[in-house]
C-alpha cells in the first residue's frame, strides 16, 4: 500500500530545502503576487474578529467595520463576558476545556494503544477487526448522533459532561494513524532484543515504543483535541443544560437569540468579543506547535 | 490489499507457544479501544438500523412496533429529505473542486518558493482550520451581513455595491466561501507535504528536457501526489454530504434564506428535536450515512489506481 511508503518518507521531510524547481524571475513575482492574495483571503476575517472585539455594541454597526472605531472597547467587553448572565461565558469556556482535554487526552490513549496492537501482535481476530476500522472511517459521525443521544438516554447520561467526553474517545482515524506510523518506526529487532534483555511486554511499551511514537502521538492529539473543541452537533444534541454547553453552543444560542430578540437581548459585542477569545486558545497553540504539526499533520496524506 | 501481506511479513513468526501466547497481548491493547468502537458505533449504528425499522407513537399506542421498510420507503419518496439530497450533491460538485483546486494551486506555488513571505503565507492559509467551524460561519455571517458593513465597504472601495450575501439566490455561494476558507488550508498542508516528499530528482531529467514549471507541476508533481488527492477528496465528500454546521449557524442571520430543512442531516436533526420522531430520524440518519458510504467506498473503487489501494 502506498500509504506506509510515504509515511517514511514523510519522515525525512525536505522542510527548509531549496524550492523543488528552479523558476525564472517574473514568474517569481506573478506566485507571490498570488499568495499574496490568497493570504489576505485568509486572514481579513480574522482580523474584523479582532477589530470587531474591540467595539461597543453601538461601534459595530458604525461603519469602517475593519479598522478600529473611536473608542477602544476590548476590556469593557471583556468584563461583559464575566457579567452578562453570571459570567456564564466562563463556564462554557471552562467546559469547552474540559470536553477538548478529556476527549483528545482520552482518544488518543485509546488510539496509541490500539495502533499498536494491531501492528505489533498477530492475534485472532485482527484482520476483521482491521477491515471494520477500516470501514468505519467512511461512517459519517453525525449520522451517529441521534442513535447516540437515545442510547445516553437510556444510560440517563443525557445533559451530563460524559455524554460529550464518552462518544469523543471514538477515533478510527487516530487508531488507523497510529497503525500505520508504528509499522515501519517500531522495528521488530528492536522489541525482539527487549525481549531477550527480560522486558515484560508492559515495560517494552512504556520505556521502548511510546518514545519512538512521538510524532504520530502528537499528531493524534492534535487532531482528536481540535475534533472535540470544535464539535457542535453532538453537544448541540445531547445537552440542554446552559452550564454544561461548550462555547460553540453557547455563542450560536447567544447569536440566535440575539438575531430573533429584542434589543435588551442584543449582545453583539459580547458575541464578538466571545468569538475572538474562543479561538485565540487553539490559534496560539497551532503557531506554537507549528515545529510539531507540520511533520505531524502530513501523516494525514497516508489516509 | 496488499497492506495484508506486509503485515504478515513484518510479525510471521508464532512458532513457539511463548510466542504465540505472547500475541494475545494484542487483545489487551486494543481492548479498551474495541469497547468504546462497540458501545459508540456499532451499537448507535445497529440501534439506528433497528429503529428506522419501527414505528413508535400515539398510533401505536407508546410501543415499538416492526414497520419493515416503510420508513425506507417514506424517506425515499418524501420530497423535502430528496431535496436536501440533490442539495448536498450540489454542494459536492462545487464545493469539492474549488477546495481542491484552491489548495493544490497554493501547495504547487509554495513548493516552488521558499521566501519568508511563502512560509509566512503557509502559516495564515492554515490558520482558519483552528477556528471551529461554528465560529467561522458566524464570523461570516457578520462579514456578509448589511448590517455591520465590511462587505458594503470593500466593495466601495472597489465602487461597487455589494449584493446581498444572506439571500435566498446567494446563499449557496456565500456557503461554498465559508467552507473552502475553513478547509482549503488543511488540504494544502496535506498536498504540501506530499509535494515535499518528492525526491527532486525526478524533476531534474524534466529541467535538462526543457520542461517549464506548468508543466513540470501538472505533468510530474499532479499525477505523483495523486494518492494524497483521492484521499482529500475522500475526505471532502464525506464532510460535504454531511453539512450541517455552517447552514445551521447561519440559519439565524439569513432569515427565510436556509430552511430548517436545507440539508438531510438538518433535516435529520429538526426531526428528532424539534418533532420528536426518532424513528424517522434514525431512518434519515441511517439512510444518509449510508449513502455516504457507499459513495466514498466508490469513489475509492473507481480511483483504487490512483490512490494506490488495491
Amino acid at each position: 500500500m502506498a500509504t506506509s511508503i510515504l509515511t517514511s518518507k514523510v519522515r525525512t521531510d525536505r522542510t527548509g530545502r531549496e524550492p523543488s524547481a528552479p523558476v525564472g524571475q517574473g514568474r517569481r513575482i506573478g506566485s507571490h503576487v498570488v499568495l499574496v492574495i490568497l493570504a489576505i483571503y485568509f486572514v481579513v476575517p480574522l482580523w474584523w474578529l479582532a477589530v470587531a472585539s474591540t467595539k461597543t455594541n453601538a461601534g459595530l454597526f458604525a461603519g469602517d467595520a475593519l479598522w478600529f472605531g473611536s473608542d477602544f472597547a476590548l476590556w469593557d467587553n471583556v468584563t461583559g463576558l464575566f457579567t452578562h448572565q453570571g459570567g456564564i461565558y466562563w463556564t462554557w469556556f471552562r467546559n469547552s476545556f474540559v470536553y477538548a482535554v478529556a476527549g483528545g487526552v482520552g482518544a488518543t490513549v485509546l488510539s496509541v494503544l490500539a495502533g499498536y496492537g494491531l501492528a505489533k501482535y498477530r492475534f485472532r481476530g485482527r484482520s476483521v477487526f482491521f477491515a471494520l476500522l477500516l470501514g468505519s472511517v467512511m461512517v459519517p459521525m453525525t449520522a451517529l448522533v441521534i442513535p447516540t443521544f437515545v442510547l445516553l438516554s437510556g444510560m440517563g447520561l443525557l445533559n451530563t459532561m460524559w455524554a460529550v467526553i464518552l462518544p469523543s474517545l471514538l477515533s478510527p482515524v487516530g487508531v488507523y494513524l497510529v497503525r500505520v506510523y508504528a509499522q515501519d518506526a517500531v522495528p521488530e529487532e528492536v522489541l525482539d532484543a527487549g525481549r531477550v534483555d527480560g522486558a515484560g511486554e508492559l515495560r517494552l511499551f512504556f520505556q521502548v515504543v511510546l518514545p519512538l511514537l512521538r510524532p504520530a502521538i502528537v499528531t493524534v492529539l492534535l487532531l482528536t483535541t481540535v475534533a472535540t473543541w470544535n464539535n457542535f452537533f453532538l453537544p448541540l444534541a445531547v445537552l440542554r443544560d446552559p452550564n454544561l454547553l461548550p462555547v460553540t453552543v453557547g455563542i450560536y444560542n447567544w447569536q440566535a437569540l440575539s438575531n430573533a430578540g429584542a434589543g435588551g437581548e442584543q449582545v453583539w459585542n459580547l458575541i464578538v468579543t466571545g468569538s475572538f477569545l474562543s479561538v485565540v486558545p487553539l490559534v496560539a497553540a497551532f503557531l506554537s506547535l507549528q515545529k510539531y504539526w507540520q511533520g505531524g499533520l502530513s501523516l494525514g496524506s497516508v489516509r | 490489499m496488499s497492506l495484508g501481506s506486509r503485515v504478515e511479513a513484518g510479525t510471521a513468526r508464532p512458532t513457539s507457544k511463548i510466542a504465540s501466547r505472547r500475541q494475545r497481548w494484542g487483545y489487551v491493547y486494543v481492548a479498551p479501544f474495541a469497547a468504546v468502537f462497540a458501545v459508540f458505533l456499532v451499537l448507535p449504528l445497529g440501534y439506528a438500523l433497528w429503529m428506522s425499522l419501527h414505528n413508535k407513537g400515539i398510533a401505536t399506542a407508546g410501543r415499538s412496533v416492526f414497520v419493515g421498510a416503510d420508513n425506507y420507503v417514506k424517506a425515499f419518496t418524501d420530497p423535502v429529505f430528496l431535496e436536501g439530497l440533490w442539495r448536498v450533491l450540489r454542494f459536492v460538485l462545487v464545493m469539492v473542486p474549488v477546495q481542491i483546486v484552491v489548495a493544490l494551486v497554493a501547495a504547487l506555488l509554495l513548493d516552488t518558493l521558499a521566501t519568508r513571505l511563502s512560509r509566512a503565507t503557509r502559516l495564515l492559509i492554515f490558520v482558519p482550520y483552528a477556528i471551529p467551524a461554528v465560529i467561522g460561519a458566524l464570523m461570516w455571517g457578520f462579514l456578509y451581513s448589511p448590517r455591520f458593513g465590511p462587505a458594503q465597504d470593500v466593495f466601495g472601495l472597489l465602487g461597487l455595491t455589494a449584493p446581498n450575501f444572506l439571500s435566498s439566490a446567494n446563499i449557496f455561494g456565500s456557503l461554498v466561501n465559508i467552507v473552502t476558507w475553513q478547509w482549503v488550508g488543511y488540504y494544502m498542508i496535506i498536498i504540501y507535504a506530499a509535494l515535499r516528499s518528492i525526491d527532486p530528482s525526478v524533476y531534474e531529467a524534466a529541467v535538462l528536457d526543457g520542461a517549464d514549471g506548468r508543466q513540470i507541476a501538472l505533468r510530474i508533481k499532479v499525477p505523483m501526489i495523486s494518492s494524497s488527492m483521492v484521499m482529500i477528496v475522500v475526505f471532502a465528500l464525506i464532510g460535504t454530504l454531511q453539512f450541517f454546521t455552517e447552514p445551521q449557524v447561519l440559519r439565524s442571520s439569513a432569515q427565510g434564506a436556509i430552511p430548517s430543512d436545507y440539508t438531510p442531516n438538518m433535516y435529520a436533526f429538526a426531526t428528532a428535536f424539534n418533532y420528536s420522531q426518532f424513528n424517522y430520524a434514525s431512518t434519515l440518519a441511517f439512510a444518509l450515512g449510508f449513502l455516504v458510504f457507499v459513495g466514498s467506498y466508490v469513489f475509492l473503487f473507481l480511483t483504487r489506481k490512483q490512490s494506490g489501494l488495491k
